[in-house]
């Protein structure tokens, strides 16, 4: 049986991939990752935003109050110098990479156009086998148009591109008005992937203080139906190698992935809930229906459910919606 | 014409540089203004920094100034190289060690910033009466004038030291020199390696102890042998100054400059010479100049070496034609026939026998007080007269001694030189662009460059001016600038409050910072202004810098768009070049900070050419508004005349006759200096607030207060004056809250404990900041009348509940301290339970400046006019201090209650009974009656006893003594004292305001500091874990202990204090201070007090003696990184030792844990029972 994978130009063992989490934001992360049979790493990802604001509180604290009582011109030691965010950052990725043998995808989620290029760049440097642009974020803005945003989305894949010799993969959120048309065009800048889908912070009520707070729960099962069925619509349609990432826990999500066309399968939440460990168990689950429909590789059975290739492909499209309200009205 | 290469520092830096280099054991305590050398010290260390050695010298902080002295004596005993860094207070505390020292010949060097002693009063600033306290103790003493001078004397220190084997004290003039920055030629280790030495440290070392050649030292010795050996040292004290002049010689030979133990200056004919000591020699020398110039025959000997004072060396510096002598001492020795440098020169003369010129001594720039070559001249002016004066003062008006000389007012600046003086708001970035100026123009040009800076006292809305002179010529000039030819006013609102524009000359350039566009500048300046404008004919220029910096994000941070503006104005460089210049101290400066902030910095560069322009000025004034009086809401004369110039900073006017002769001033002066400080201020919103009382507790300015008053009280409310109908079950009334928008400073903390919000529009809370300038007319009239409203009958009120606590009336308001203090609510509280019979003995630290810090105070008074009696003795003795209270008033009553038998007859049984019973807390109202029944009956009679009696009544009611103080007090300095008046059982409270580090210095590390915390002193992040006060305190079993944090539990803070209060024996109260060195947003500041106790690093217990302990905390739920990286203090080591970070957080949660499982183990038992 040939689990053998490959992903943004990387040979992977197999298809299961670790997706960006907290574990990568120690080395210790890594190894257990490793360890336990990630077949790649997509380090946590680089904040753009969240260094720009971990500089300017740094500037503001070592500020506040200074110069202005003759006892205390001061607050805090001058040090020598500061290793901020992204310098810990590529410091953690380059020993990381000395020390694990797994391919590592560097993430980012960057804010400025020259961000996005600089860190880029800098990541690659520090030895990312390849880079997974984060773009998360939120159209807020009532004058910005669908098209406007695109074109953000793209002149920042093709900036990047451009400066980075390493392989570079798009993660995206789902919410587009015509995703198939975007993944087409994500294909024209030079990207090699397109990871499906970010899943974003839900900022919640807290009805005792009438106020806004933020939650992030972690994923379940169910969620990776949207990603597997919007696999299934582009494999093979777009010249995009397709990730799947977000709702994976068991290898049944890993399989019908695979057999929507995913390239790889991405877990986090569910490493979070059982260890890493849990990567060998889901990879011998695959094995496990790879033995048993007698799938000889990954290959064969990529795709094998897509749009393309599924028996019925208007069951993927909008006949689908009306069959699940159908089945609702046929319960007791 | 310039130096090779040149470095502009301060006196600290320069010195430090050179201590740092000459040494390998450096022990350091911080003490205004030598800390900065101590945390240099610590920096460098904490870098790796070698010292000229080649090894990391090591840095090691103290509990005490004593023990530094401790340390630095041991060090010396093993051979090593060893300095430490003090002033004032600080090297009192070493005078032991000091004597032990020199006795035994070991060659140390302590650097002093020197600065005045704690007498009538404490001072932070410059003169010579800590060098003075430390004459006798053997040690050699060398003084500077300046920072170049500082940075030489204290290499040459240190070889003296060694060479001559004896140990030296350099000191230079508390910030005049210290603060002051200058441009200087730095010491290379190239020289200073030619300048050691080596031979001399070989010999030091061998003296070492060691098992290998055991010998004892420190021997206890008899009447027969004691005084000859003392004697046996003498020698060594002979060659001293010719260790010093020759160390000064190969000095000169090496570096060009030449220093002697005693310079002259002057005519070689003199008949009239000044001796002085330190940077007033800089103003002399202007004088002896101006004079010579005009024919006198003048001159001036310079000291370098006070210590020991070398006859021949220094009458030889004198003129032989010298007949009149006159010596400036900046110190006082009270009954003394003059000052101590005026008796080593009389003693000199005396002893030089033959003719001896007349000797007059007189005393100058006490606390820093000016010195300028003016009123030199008024010194030899003074020494014409037919008879001179002796102990005369210069400086000042004594209209009581009449000790004062006058002196003329002349002019002593250099016409080629700019002289800038800018006025801004603390912290506004203000002095660090004009040190960078400094910096810019000194090392990047051939100008001369100079700046010394005058901050306030006050820690929130404070206001620096920065004086800075640049020029062709050296600057030599250790006073402020006079005549200004360029005066920046980098914040709006002091136009209206302080005279800024008297130092401008005419024609000078003004630059102003307003917040208005142009066109309305000019009908916006006072009317004083205006007219100050046209008679002197000056140049205005204006530039909205506040809202140009928050336009690049930096709001407000204005100090580099008013830096670019002076540079523009100014023309001291050309436009491109001083912005290439600026752009580089950017980067220098902010460059390790991310790119993001050198970016906007770079922005506020361009902004700042671009946008200032000139004010049209239309010739006449336009404007009716006046200045604001210091002063405000009918204050009594002694407020008014005397602390009111204090605050316009016009103290330098008032004359001797004005002050207290013991230092003893009123309280509750503060509310008459309205400061205006805050930009915005809370509004009451009274339908949506809940009335619970959680904002008048925070307040830390007590500028927030709540009453429930009978509706009719109200009847003449004026308008708006919002009020509801009390939400109590017990109180029937109107609840009204008040909040005094001059008072305030904006610090938000009310607004985010509110819990109240408004359910049509949740971004409303029952508290809303509004701008104030716009709300503040209408909350000053709602402020007052609320004042006038009667206060809440404390009867009934339930003290352990918030909600009720809320209505009793602050005794402490208005302190000075930071916005959003986290250890004024503390007191506030203190003072609402029971200020009006209580004595707070305050140790040293932020507690005792903003509660204590002239012009205006913050501890007050009630109606019937009782309130906190405040005193400050030291940092080091405040427990002891407060003890000394508790046994005067006990010892009081006991009297009072021995005497009371003899009155029965006048008294009555009932009353004689009623005092001789013992009360406590509870019954101080039936207390306070019963003492006015017996003054009653008492007062008439003609009896000794009776009069007696009456002296010590007051101690018949149960007042109650709080010692109070800051961790670096509790946990390092005073932990001795502490513990020991714990251990005695006296019915004595403390208060620990534990803010973690020396917060008044400036954030150094105590032994309060958390795990892995950076702090100075801990650059490297602290090592070892907090230290457990309140286990080492409940050990004893009969202290009442309580750790507290208002913002985890108001109602247990509350509870806390009524405990340690109503416990008959010593409580301690240990309450977690959020503080602006913890490097956090201080409108969180409770929020952080949440996350703390949440996290299980302040858990909240309370220890009953008899009861045992109560872990009120419930256990930890909050991951312990969630609280530390919410800080500044935690999270920079993150940013500058990732790996060790990581490692601290691990063994802090370890801590942590093992210290919750210790609670919980002693919660589960019970104490053992109070005898």
């Amino acid at each position: 049986m040939d689990l053998k994978t490959t992903y943004l130009g990387l040979t992977l063992e197999h298809p299961l991939v670790a997706s960006a989490s907290p574990l990568t934001e120690k080395l210790e992360g890594f190894l257990r990752l490793e360890d336990g049979g990630a077949a790649a790493i997509v380090m946590h990802s680089l904040f753009e935003e969240q260094v720009a604001l971990e500089e300017e509180m740094l500037d503001h604290y070592l500020h506040y109050g200074h110069e202005s009582y003759a006892e205390a011109l001061t607050y805090f030691p001058r040090a020598h110098e500061y290793r901020l965010t992204p310098e810990r950052h590529l410091d953690l990725l380059s020993r990381a990479k000395e020390r694990v043998s797994v391919p590592i995808i560097a993430s980012l989620n960057g804010i400025s156009p020259g961000g996005w290029v600089e860190y880029a760049r800098l990541l690659e440097e520090a030895g990312a086998d390849a880079i997974e642009l984060n773009l998360y974020y939120i159209p807020t803005d009532p004058a910005l148009s669908g098209a406007e945003v695109e074109e953000v989305y793209l002149s920042t894949i093709r900036a990047v591109v451009g400066a980075v010799r390493v392989p570079v993969a798009v993660k995206v959120g789902h919410a587009f008005t015509a995703f198939a048309h975007f993944a087409k065009r994500v294909e024209g800048t030079g990207a090699k992937a397109l990871v499906l889908f970010n899943r974003f912070y839900q900022p919640d009520f807290d009805l005792e203080t009438l106020s806004v707070v933020p939650t992030l729960s972690l994923s379940r099962p169910y969620e990776a139906l949207l990603r597997i069925h919007w696999i299934a619509l582009l494999y093979g349609r777009v010249g995009l190698e397709l990730a799947l990432t977000g709702g994976v826990h068991t290898g049944k999500e890993a399989v019908k992935g695979l057999l929507a066309g995913a390239q790889v399968v991405m877990m986090t939440s569910a490493i979070l809930e059982r260890g890493p460990g849990h990567f060998r168990t889901v990879l011998a689950e695959l094995k496990a229906f790879m033995e048993e429909k007698e799938y000889a590789s990954v290959a064969e059975m990529r795709g094998v459910m897509s749009y393309q290739k599924v028996a019925e492909p208007a069951a993927l499209e909008r006949a689908n919606y009306l069959k699940v309200l159908g089945s609702y009205r046929l319960l007791p | 014409m310039k130096p090779m290469r040149s470095i502009t520092v301060d006196g600290n830096e320069a010195v430090a540089r050179v201590a740092y280099r000459l040494s390998e054991v450096i022990a350091i305590y911080p003490i205004t203004p030598s800390s900065p050398m101590a945390e240099l010290s610590d920096e460098w260390a904490a870098r790796g920094e070698p010292n000229l050695f080649g090894l990391v010298p090591k840095v090691v902080e103290m509990q005490s100034e004593g023990g530094a002295a401790g340390a630095l004596h041991g060090a010396l005993q093993e051979g090593a190289l060893a300095t430490t860094f003090t002033a004032s207070q600080g090297l009192l505390l070493m005078i032991p060690d000091m004597y032990k020292i020199a006795g035994q010949a070991l060659p140390g060097v302590i650097h002093v910033a020197a600065r005045a002693l704690a007498t009538h009063a404490l001072s932070i600033f410059g003169d010579h009466q800590d060098l003075y306290a430390v004459r006798p103790t053997g040690w050699g003493i060398l003084v500077s004038d300046s920072v170049q001078s500082a940075q030489d004397l204290a290499a040459i220190a240190h070889v003296v030291a060694l060479q001559a084997s004896l140990p030296v004290l350099h000191a230079m003039d508390g910030f005049r020199t210290s603060h002051e920055v200058q441009k200087i030629q730095p010491l290379s280790d190239k020289e200073l390696k030619e300048l050691f030495p080596f031979p001399a440290l070989e010999a030091f070392r061998k003296r070492a102890l060691t098992p290998e050649a055991p010998v004892i030292r420190g021997t206890a010795q008899n009447p027969d042998h004691y005084f000859q050996n003392r004697e046996a040292i003498n020698p060594y004290y002979r060659r001293f100054p010719q260790a010093v002049k020759e160390a000064m010689n190969r000095f000169a030979g090496v570096t060009g400059r030449r220093y002697a133990p005693y310079e002259y200056f002057g005519h070689p004919e003199a008949e009239r010479v000044v001796v002085v000591m330190g940077s007033a020699s800089l103003a002399v020398e202007e004088a002896v100049e101006y004079l010579l110039k005009r024919g006198e025959k003048v001159g001036m000997v310079r000291v370098r070496l006070y210590r020991p004072f070398h006859l021949e060396d220094f009458l030889a510096a004198f003129p032989k034609s010298v007949r009149r002598v006159a010596v400036l001492d900046r110190g006082k020795e009270p009954g003394a026939v003059g000052e101590p440098l005026f008796q080593e020169v009389a003693a000199a003369f005396a002893l030089q026998g033959g003719e001896v010129p007349l000797l007059v001594g007189g005393r100058y720039g006490l606390s820093s007080k000016e010195f300028t070559p003016a009123m030199a001249l008024g010194v030899y002016e003074g020494l014409k007269g037919e008879k001179p004066r002796h102990g005369f003062t210069i400086g000042i008006q004594d209209d009581v001694s009449h000790t004062s000389l006058p002196y003329p007012e002349v002019d002593f600046e250099d016409p080629a030189s700019v002289r800038a003086v800018f006025f801004a708001l603390g912290a506004d970035g203000t002095v660090s662009a004009n040190k960078n100026t400094i910096k810019i123009i000194g090392e990047e040009t051939p100008l001369y460059a100079q700046g010394y800076f005058v901050y306030d006292s006050k820690k929130s809305g404070s206001r620096t001016i920065s004086h800075l002179r640049f020029g062709p010529n050296p600057l030599n000039k250790p006073y402020l600038i006079r005549r200004a030819n360029f005066v920046g006013i980098h914040q709006w609102g002091f136009l209206e409050r302080f005279p800024m524009l008297e130092v401008a000359e005419e024609g000078a350039t003004v630059l102003l910072n307003s917040p208005y566009p142009k066109e309305e500048v000019w009908d916006r300046l006072p009317r004083p202004v205006q007219e100050e404008i046209l008679r002197k004919n000056l140049k205005v220029y204006v530039v909205n810098a506040y809202e140009l910096a928050r336009r690049v994000g930096l709001p407000g941070r204005i100090n580099v768009l008013m830096q670019a503006a002076f540079f523009k104005l100014s023309g001291v460089l050309s436009e491109e070049e001083a912005k290439a210049r600026i752009k580089k101290a950017i980067e220098k400066t902010y460059g390790k900070r991310g790119r993001s902030v050198l970016e906007k910095n770079f922005q506020a560069v361009e902004l700042g050419f671009q946008a200032v322009e000139p004010l049209p000025i239309p010739g006449r004034p336009t404007s009716e508004k006046g200045l604001v009086p210091p002063m405000v809401g009918d204050p009594p004369p002694f407020v008014k005349e005397v602390l009111g110039p204090i605050a316009l900073g016009l103290g330098d006017v008032l004359p001797v006759s004005a002050f207290p002769v013991d230092g003893t001033y009123p309280t509750g002066t503060a509310r008459y200096e309205k400061r205006g400080i805050a930009e915005f201020v809370p509004t009451w919103d009274p339908e949506v607030c809940v009335q619970c009382g959680k904002c008048v507790l925070v307040c830390p300015h007590a500028v927030v207060r709540a009453k429930v008053v009978p509706e009719e009280a109200l009847s003449g409310a004026p308008e708006g004056f919002p009020h509801r109908k009390a939400m109590w079950k017990e109180l029937a009334g109107e609840f009204v809250l008040a909040i005094s928008p001059d008072d305030c400073t904006g610090c938000s903390l009310c607004v985010e404990v509110c819990p109240a919000k408004d359910k049509r529009n949740p971004s409303r809370k029952a508290l809303n900041l509004a701008p104030r300038l716009e709300v503040r007319e209408a909350m000053n009239r709602h402020w007052d009348f609320f004042l006038s409203l009667p206060e809440t009958p404390r009867a009934g009120l339930k003290l352990h509940a918030v909600k009720d606590v809320q209505l009793l009336e602050p005794l402490f308001e208005f302190p000075g301290a930071c916005a959003g203090c986290g250890e004024t609510p503390y007191l506030r509280l203190l003072s609402q339970l029971f200020g009006d019979r209580l004595i707070v003995a305050n140790a040293t630290g932020c507690s005792s400046i903003y509660g204590g810090n002239l012009p205006t105070t913050p501890w007050s008074k009630n109606k019937e006019g009782r309130g906190p009696a405040w005193a400050n003795s030291l940092f080091e003795d405040n427990a002891e201090f407060g003890l000394g209270m508790r046994l005067a008033l006990d010892k009081k009553a006991e009297h009072a209650k021995k005497l009371l038998p003899e009155f029965r007859e006048v008294l009555g049984e009932d009353l004689l009974a009623r005092l001789l019973a013992e009360v406590g807390p509870e019954g101080v109202t039936e207390r306070r009656r019963d003492v006015v029944l017996l003054r009653e009956r008492l007062s008439g009679l003609d009896d000794p006893k009776a009069r007696d009696l009456l002296a010590v009544a007051d101690a018949l009611i149960p007042h109650s003594v709080w010692i109070v103080g800051g961790d670096g007090w509790a946990y390092d300095i005073g932990y001795g004292g502490l513990d020991h008046v714990l251990a005695s059982g006296a019915n004595v409270k403390v208060l620990v305001l534990d803010t973690e580090v020396y917060s008044n210095t400036g954030g150094q590390a105590s032994k309060a500091t958390g795990l892995g915390a950076v702090a100075k002193f801990a650059m490297a992040g602290k090592p070892t874990p907090k230290k457990d006060l309140a286990f080492m305190a409940m050990s004893y079993g009969h202290v009442y202990v309580a750790q507290i944090a208002m913002g985890a539990n108001d109602a247990h803070t509350l509870r806390a204090f009524l405990e340690a209060e109503a416990h008959r024996g010593p409580a301690l109260l240990i309450a977690y201070s959020h503080c602006i060195a913890h490097g956090i947003d201080m409108a969180k500041g409770m929020d952080h007090q949440k996350l703390a106790e949440r996290s299980g690093y302040w858990p909240l217990f309370r220890y009953i003696p008899g009861e045992g302990l109560k872990l009120d905390s419930k256990p930890p739920t909050l991951p312990l990184r969630d609280y530390l990286y919410a800080e500044n203090r935690y999270r920079l080591l993150l940013q500058t030792h990732p790996e060790e970070a990581e490692a601290f957080l691990e063994a802090a949660e370890e801590a942590v844990r093992a210290r919750w499982e210790r609670l919980e183990r002693l919660a589960g038992h019970t104490a053992i029972p109070a005898s």
